[in-house]
């Protein structure tokens, strides 16, 4: 048996259930590993070790009892921390929100989490309102990649994606408005999955763009993500955005394998703006999957454009008041974005959701052809921490405004995606695996195959 | 020399109430450049007068 620390959440679940193992001592080895690394990887603002063994020792009181605790049992887990963590101000990775009182009760999710046997062992960084894609924080300090600690974690989940990957947690969770849920998947080398807008409860979580935001897990491997998501699925009248579905279950579907699956690459501007490896990385995922077929997704730069334009007003709106009383307070690069979404006119915003519209249904269309969409997470491996251009196609571009140029236009129609690590040498690079609205079983059973085929795997950190 | 968006900036500013100090404005003026560029690119895609937006309100 691996250390415990680095064991996988199935195997510290089933470990704890057969009484293998207990919840504290696998609790204890995660708090260990947290207080040995997190000075390089810096991942984590908060740690509730307190909580965390109260919790394990409830675990194996149960077990110890014959109850039954959950398919997480004893199983450690983090979260970003825009998540409400009950006697914790909700910081956003901002340094205003310090300033709120406690959280009165745990974040909808946290609470199934833990209603499944998990253990929560405390907040992860992330970047200032999760408006980023580096994973850097002006308050925090970035946190840093677990294959090189020079590079950037990818944001806005940077904490969670550099907490995974670096073996701190087996299983954290994040949120993507944009794209920060899979760029730090790409960056880290790890799952991750953005389920269809709606399907998890954002209930008692700091938002960002209401309209675009998703809450999802992270992990080293396929049954792991899917054995978080199963845990958090479900209805929940405090998001009035969450679905009223019943739970659809997808561990019992993974080893379905992919026969029959429609399965093309997405075309256009999905092809364009890669750097070599992006393109490696596609191309493997690809070829393992027989994907031949090439299919233009209409207006994805435009979709992408638009779900610039929702993000930046929408936020804007959202710190209206904080830009007023406290300007000086917000990390300078984003109050100047968001004082400049404030400025942009109403007709152009409204234009942009009546586009989503239109881009959905032609999207929707697509999806009668085929049921899955390969398409890049990132155009890069994880650049140089403080990197503000990389020169791609002869022309210097800004990094952080073209990270998500591949994720935004999925996410813009809460498309679910699970990003997929390809473990290049020296850095891991994500891709997409895209499907229909409320398919989630599709992409996480392709993920599954190519997981078992070798194809995608979290490789293990040599940055620290 | 005024730059062209900064009567605009300096006007919206005012009417939101929001401060604006100086050695924040070629930030913020860079961007509005970036955003209003990606907002008349989908300005520029017509659509039909029915086209409802992406939220539906529902009573």
């Amino acid at each position: 048996m691996p250390e415990s620390a680095e064991m996988s959440a199935s195997a510290i679940a089933a470990a704890v259930s057969a009484r293998k193992l207990s919840a504290l001592e696998a609790t204890d080895a995660v708090l260990a590993r947290i207080a040995q690394h997190d000075g390089v990887l810096n991942s984590f603002t908060d740690v509730t070790a307190a909580r965390a063994r109260d919790k394990a020792r409830a675990v194996d009181a149960a077990i110890a009892a014959g109850k039954s605790v959950g398919p997480l049992a004893g199983v450690p887990f983090a979260v970003k921390n825009l998540f409400d963590v009950k006697g914790l101000a909700t910081r956003a990775g901002s340094k205003i929100n310090r300033d709120l009182p406690p959280a009165a009760r745990d974040a909808t999710l946290i609470e199934r989490m833990e209603a499944a046997g998990a253990v929560l062992v405390g907040a992860l960084n992330m970047g200032e309102y999760a408006y980023d894609f580096t994973g850097e924080n002006v308050h925090d300090g970035p946190s840093r990649n677990p294959h090189d600690a020079t590079r950037m974690s990818g944001g806005s989940s940077g904490g969670s994606g550099s907490a995974v990957g670096g073996r701190l947690v087996p299983l954290a969770l994040g949120s993507d408005t944009n794209g920060s849920i899979r760029v730090p998947s790409s960056f880290c080398g790890i799952f991750g999955l953005k389920p269809t807008y709606g399907r998890l409860s954002r209930a008692r979580s700091f938002p960002f763009v209401a309209s675009l935001d998703h809450l999802g897990p992270f992990a080293r491997s396929v049954e792991d993500l899917a054995l978080a998501y199963d845990a958090m699925q479900g209805p929940d009248p405090d998001d009035a955005a969450c679905t009223s579905r019943v739970p659809e279950p997808v561990t019992p579907l993974l080893w379905q394998g992919i026969s029959g699956l429609r399965v093309a690459l997405a075309g256009g501007h999905f092809q364009k703006h890669l750097f070599p490896e992006a393109i490696e990385a596609v191309g493997r995922v690809a070829k393992a999957l027989n994907a031949t077929e090439v299919i233009e997704v209409p207006e994805a730069a435009r979709a992408r454009a638009a779900a610039y334009v929702i993000s930046t007003t929408e936020g804007a709106s959202l710190h209206l008041d904080r830009l007023r009383t406290r300007a000086h307070d917000f990390d300078p690069a984003v109050r100047d974005r968001l004082i400049a979404g404030a400025m942009i006119p109403a007709p152009l915003v409204d234009r942009a959701q009546k586009f989503r519209r239109w881009y959905r249904a032609q999207v929707l269309e697509l999806f009668k052809q085929v049921d899955l969409l390969i398409a890049p997470a990132t155009p890069c491996i994880a650049p140089k921490l403080g990197q503000a251009t990389f020169v791609l196609d002869g022309v210097e571009l800004p990094v952080r405004a073209n990270i998500g140029i591949h994720t935004q236009p999925i996410s813009f129609i809460g498309l679910p995606v699970v990003a997929v690590p390809v473990p290049l040498s020296p850095m891991p690079i994500g891709v997409q695996l895209i499907a229909a609205p409320w398919r989630e079983d599709i992409a996480l059973r392709v993920a599954h195959a190519l997981q078992e085929m070798g194809v995608v795997a979290a490789p293990a950190p040599k940055g620290y | 020399m005024a730059e062209p968006l900064d009567d605009y900036i300096d006007a919206v500013g005012r009417a939101l109430g929001l401060p604006i100090e100086e050695d924040w404005r070629p930030a913020i003026r860079a961007n509005l450049e970036v955003s209003l560029k990606m907002a008349r690119l989908v300005d520029d895609h017509k659509l039909p007068d029915e086209t409802e937006p992406a939220s539906v309100f529902r009573a």
